[in-house]
């Protein structure tokens, strides 16, 4: 349905128009969204567990974490409340690295990403292998701050960046698709931006 | 908590029916829904926008208006300068208009009376929009779930609906209003001229009969970053502290 009187002046140029999912603006800032306050997670207090349903696999602390290979990833990303921000470069330890040092392929076929201040976020493992995503230590080659996610969370570009998990404490291989946090609260299992699944049932 | 449900909440038309200056940069605009619902207070609708070349822009707005209001939504929409959405509400849209948009949406910063309280609420500029749904909740309700609303402003004549919460305010009956002003004189003896800090968020507690059971903060990032860590220091446990932030 045409909107009397909108116009399409805001229209992004081609070229970039392709890489901006339907329904998204380009920002150039970077706002930030959290249900909560903002943890402060010192890196003296700071774990990553590795579990296979209940049961932890593996370990590490924020030195042991450190030593795990670093690599980039420089990607668009995309918000669910509309904004994309182009060419956020990212530097930290891919999923696949974590596996490998654990000396595991992934078991199930299904993720539950765990931050410190409870949030929980689901995404299939098939969306975390093959160098598709990692646990970003880095923003723009600086820590990042408490209030993007530090010290550590998770960065699965190719999904709505809600489930890229803040304050990242855990990743919790799951025999089901569980649900998350937003999940549970009305947006979408899978969060693909290119397919617009914004919220539950969206197709 | 009221968790939204598993329904599909699909794209609407909504016909404008009513348009009121709120302030000199914040307008309300009234929708008749075409499938009307019943929302959770403190939930938002998207709305969406087409150019006739197909063009879209698509933005988040929170509902101000009851749960009660029935099948009419009001949106309370800040003119944003470098904005996109907000400044065609504000120098196109008119009564008469069809708008889309798709909600209820959003099931973490919801509040009904019966999740109970005391519930302090805290707000920063457009920020009160939802808090304002859940003031207005409450008084449908005929609630008496102790409420405080901490409203910051940058000066008197930008407090978005003003004379409603100060008539709420002065009804004395469990809903306490307490103003702080960033760039003006407070003008009530209740009220601040400050930004919200610890010792504020403990005065205004002071005012519920007991701590709060549960918090909602909402404004811009700034505004929640710093009224979190403010009511953190004054002893309220960060999972009873729900937030939502606006813009970058």
């Amino acid at each position: 349905m045409v909107t009397r009187g909108f116009s399409s002046g805001r229209k992004p140029p081609t070229d970039t128009d392709a890489r901006i999912p339907p329904g998204q603006y380009l920002e150039q800032g970077f706002p930030v969204l959290s249900a909560g306050p903002t943890p402060r997670v010192r890196t003296e207090d700071w774990s990553f567990t590795l579990k296979h349903g209940p049961r932890p696999i593996k370990k590490w602390n924020w030195a042991e974490f450190n030593a795990l290979p670093l690599s980039r990833m420089t990607r668009d990303i995309h918000c669910v409340t509309a904004w994309t921000k182009f060419d956020t470069a990212w530097q930290g330890v891919l999923i696949d690295d974590i596996l490998a040092d654990a000396g595991i392929e992934a078991p199930t076929a299904f993720t539950l990403a765990h931050s410190f201040d409870g949030y929980a976020t689901n995404v299939p493992a098939k969306d975390l292998v093959a160098g598709k995503a990692m646990v970003a230590l880095l923003y723009e080659g600086k820590p990042i701050t408490p209030d993007h996610g530090g010290p550590a969370r998770l960065l699965v570009p190719h999904l709505y960046f809600w489930k890229s998990a803040k304050w990242l404490n855990g990743l919790q291989f799951t025999e089901r698709d569980e649900p998350g946090f937003w999940e549970l609260r009305g947006y979408h299992i899978y969060g693909d931006p290119w397919r617009e699944q914004r919220y539950t049932g969206d197709p | 908590m009221s968790e939204a449900s598993a329904a599909q909440s699909p794209w609407q038309t909504a016909k404008i029916i009513r348009i009121e200056k709120r302030t000199p940069r914040v307008t309300s605009f009234f929708f008749k829904l075409s499938r009307p619902f019943v929302h959770q207070a403190g939930q938002h609708v998207d709305v969406r926008l087409t150019a006739p070349d197909g063009y879209q822009a698509r933005r988040s707005y929170s509902i101000a208006s009851a749960p009660e209001s029935g099948g009419t939504i009001e949106l309370a929409i800040e003119r944003l300068e470098d904005g996109e959405v907000s400044p065609f509400f504000h120098e196109v849209a008119a009564v008469g208009d069809e708008i889309e948009l798709r909600g209820p949406l959003g099931g973490h910063f919801v509040w009904s009376d019966k999740d109970g309280g005391p519930l302090l609420l805290v707000g920063g500029g457009s920020g009160v929009v939802p808090l304002m749904a859940m003031v207005r909740h409450r008084t449908a309700r005929k609630s008496s779930v102790p409420t405080a609303l901490v409203f910051s402003a940058r000066i008197w004549d930008e407090v978005i609906f003003r004379d409603e919460l100060i008539n709420l305010d002065d009804r004395r009956n469990g809903f306490d209003l307490v103003l702080t002003l960033t760039r003006e004189a407070a003008r009530r003896p209740e009220d601040y001229s400050r930004r919200i800090d610890a010792q504020m968020m403990m005065q205004s507690m002071a005012r519920l009969p007991e701590p709060p059971r549960l918090a909602f903060v909402c404004g811009s990032n700034a505004f929640v970053s710093a009224a979190a860590q403010a009511l953190i220091d004054a002893d309220v446990p960060a999972d009873l502290i729900r937030t939502e932030r606006y813009g970058v």
